[in-house]
């Protein structure tokens, strides 16, 4: 698709001005997502060293809102929906602006969306560490929460698709057909898998039981992954991948066929996380057939991205912007070979329930999601404030290095976790027994948890790199003046 | 080159189909909100609509029966405190598997379990068949202070739970609703589920739901 230059999808016409972008919003969420991520790793921090220590619960001093079962919760809340949703929201409308040549629909709606889903993030950095709790994996907020990010995520829809239908070019463009299924995946997984009957403000008993729950749970849980972790993330890539690397995308024909074909194949893979349970056999076998079948639709996305590059490799030398951008693509592509891999049956029976699960999500949310985040932020902020670039890119380079060698320490370290752990569980003695009791393989794992938690720290003080490099790009655009208005060009007629 | 968001024709090339029969979709975002509802549809109706409809999957296995007020007290904490973070409460169906925690999980086991707490993960031990297998004594001093039992474990310790009355007031509307969900419940036993767990602390009630766990099937 080489009609898409970095230049054409936001050139400005100097003819006819038609008005600016909102990027005020656009501010909002990207300053945000940068102070999400530190509170979200440093909790992750947390209950990584409570695993090794676990004196560091607190319970004995009285602390039980500090103990690992409140916070693990409040961890994958805040990476997953405060940093990484705060990203998807920055990112999604950013770019439907940039590609629709038009200004975001209903601006305080817009507003409403931001102020809204930093109210669902303060509620559940609340609620999770009291307790309060609906008990389901990645859906934990208790449902007066899940009301109000029902409201502002069919604003987020009304807002997106808003802006989409008002667009000044003809063709929408590839970022916004992953950023729609995303939204539209998104709210009808919460809807479905919400579904309670309330007890009292604070307490809801799930709507399913058993075996339906389950399946419900996790058709949500996998494609939380699938949709918001993947989908989304994949329209940021379609955006500032050839942005930055100033090259169209590499396949317009590819796109069309990985995005209908990863949308379509997403939902069927949940089953995998729920193998040999009391699920019947035959929706768990469709479950890891369609399971296997994503890795096509998943690299098909990854070719594309880094493919992009062709004829530009050397820009990875000296651009680490670009570097944070296609290492997560490398990421994305060795996590989305694992999944499947870990959703065969017979591989399964030995890693699941094991910290190689762990190490398989982190993989691709540290380098897959972690990276294509701070890469798009990197983009966005200096612009968004004025700035040709970040404050410091040599802290950029640090940040890039420090993030990568953690990620490194944490998969490999959970890897050997895991597979110690299932072989140690499986293992029987000459005369049949057992060969180890529980016990013996949490003892074997402690070294590995030491491991990660280096590991995680490191990606941790990366993110803490990036929060100082943000606040120094933001004084300094401030100092300089009021914040740009971008303004909207005028479309040539020919595209219209 | 003409510089827009249009496939360019020069790189799709006239005999790309595929290239011309979206056109249709990417400018049409009504077309493209239909169809994206339509193709993540399918995957929920196959895989999720017929487990509504199968017997061995909703209904109870024989001897299973409701929790009793202390025992969802007791589960209730369960959820509360996070326990399913790290344990699961289902047993696979293999040798090494069923030696170690009992006889595999059943489907009926689980009609009752609103949410179901099978887990994902296990930092400690499955607990689908705890019940029955320590005494209340030992549990009690587990969860006060796990390292005094399993010297090695990472387990937190839980010492508040038996400073803690459960909170009788909030029982019956929770068996309440259950039995609107259609849970087999009197309704001497939803108006009754205050009493049935006055002066009792949540220690006693977490032990009570672990004794029973698994406990329908042998």
């Amino acid at each position: 698709m080489s009609a898409i230059t970095a230049d054409a999808l936001s050139r400005a016409h100097s003819d006819a001005q038609t008005g600016i972008y909102n990027d005020k919003v656009v501010r909002q969420f990207s300053v945000m997502a940068v102070v999400w991520g530190v509170v979200g790793m440093l909790v992750g921090v947390t209950i990584a060293a409570q695993m090794i220590w676990p004196a560091l619960n607190l319970g004995q001093f009285g602390l039980e809102w500090f103990s690992f079962g409140r916070l693990r919760p409040l961890h994958t809340n805040a990476v997953i929906f405060a940093f990484g949703g705060c990203v998807l929201f920055a990112t999604s409308y950013y770019v439907v602006q940039r590609t629709c040549q038009t200004r975001l629909f209903l601006g305080p709606l817009a507003a409403f969306t931001f102020w809204g889903w930093q109210l669902v993030i303060v509620l559940a950095a609340i609620t999770l560490p009291l307790g309060l709790t609906s008990g389901k994996e990645y859906a934990e907020l208790i449902w007066p929460i899940d009301i109000l990010i029902t409201a502002v995520w069919v604003s987020y829809a009304v807002v997106f698709f808003g802006t989409l239908a008002t667009r000044k070019i003809k063709h929408i463009y590839v970022a916004n057909w992953f950023f729609g299924a995303f939204i539209l995946a998104v709210a009808l997984l919460h809807v479905v898998n919400s579904a309670a009957v309330p007890t009292s403000f604070w307490h809801a008993y799930s709507a399913y039981a058993g075996v339906q729950d389950a399946m419900i749970q996790w058709w949500y849980g996998h494609n939380a992954v699938g949709f918001f972790l993947t989908a989304g993330f994949l329209g940021i890539m379609y955006y500032f991948i050839p942005k930055q690397a100033e090259r169209p995308i590499y396949s317009y024909r590819l796109s069309i066929v990985h995005f209908w074909a990863l949308i379509f194949t997403y939902m069927w893979a949940g089953p995998h996380h729920l193998h040999y349970t009391a699920l019947p056999d035959w929706t768990q076998s469709i479950g890891m057939v369609f399971s296997l079948i994503l890795l096509a639709p998943s690299w098909g996305g990854m070719i594309n991205g880094i493919m992009t590059l062709s004829g530009a490799w050397h820009k990875l030398r000296d651009d680490p912007i670009l570097r944070f951008l296609i290492v997560s693509l490398s990421f994305y592509g060795m996590s989305t070979f694992e999944g499947p891999m870990m959703a065969i049956k017979t591989v399964n029976a030995l890693s699941h329930y094991t910290d190689w699960t762990i190490g398989h999500v982190h993989s691709g949310a540290l380098g897959w999601v972690g990276l294509i985040s701070m890469g798009a932020l990197y983009f966005l902020i200096p612009r968004l404030f004025g700035q040709k670039k970040m404050y410091s890119v040599p802290a950029i380079e640090l940040h890039f290095w420090i993030a990568c060698v953690g990620i490194v320490l944490y998969i490999a370290a959970m890897w050997i976790a895991g597979v110690t752990q299932g072989l140690m569980w499986r293992a029987l003695a000459e005369d049949g027994t057992l060969a180890y009791t529980f016990s013996e393989s949490v003892r074997a794992t402690y070294p590995f948890y030491a491991i990660r938690l280096v590991g995680g720290a490191m990606y941790f003080s990366g993110m803490c790199i990036m929060a100082w490099n943000v606040w120094m790009t933001v004084r300094m655009g401030l100092k300089a003046g009021p914040v740009p208005q971008v303004r909207i060009p005028a479309v040539d007629p020919v595209h219209a | 080159m003409a510089n827009d968001n249009k496939p360019s024709p020069q790189v799709i090339g006239p005999s790309s189909r595929i290239g011309r029969s979206h056109d249709k979709i990417e400018t049409n975002s009504f077309l493209m909100i239909v169809l994206i509802l339509a193709v993540i549809s399918v995957a929920g109706l196959v895989e999720i609509v017929p487990l509504f409809f199968k017997k061995s999957l909703t209904q109870p296995v024989e001897g299973l029966k409701p929790y009793t007020a202390l025992q969802l007290a007791g589960r209730d904490v369960y959820i509360r405190e996070g326990c399913f973070t790290c344990h699961s409460q289902m047993i696979r169906p293999f040798h090494a598997e069923t030696m170690r925690y009992g006889h595999f999980s059943l489907a009926g086991e689980f009609v009752y379990d609103r949410p179901f707490q099978w887990g994902s993960k296990r930092t400690g031990p499955d607990l689908h068949r705890i019940g029955g297998r320590y005494s209340d004594e030992w549990h009690r001093q587990h969860l006060k202070d796990p390292r005094s039992l399993r010297p090695y474990s990472n387990m937190p310790a839980y010492p508040w739970l038996a400073d803690r009355m459960v909170d009788a007031q909030s029982m019956p509307a929770r068996l309440g609703a259950l039995q609107f969900l259609g849970h087999p419940y009197t309704d001497e036993e939803v108006t009754g589920a205050a009493q049935a767990v006055e002066g009792k602390t949540e220690m006693d009630a977490l032990i009570a739901y672990l004794q029973v766990l698994g406990t329908a099937v042998r």
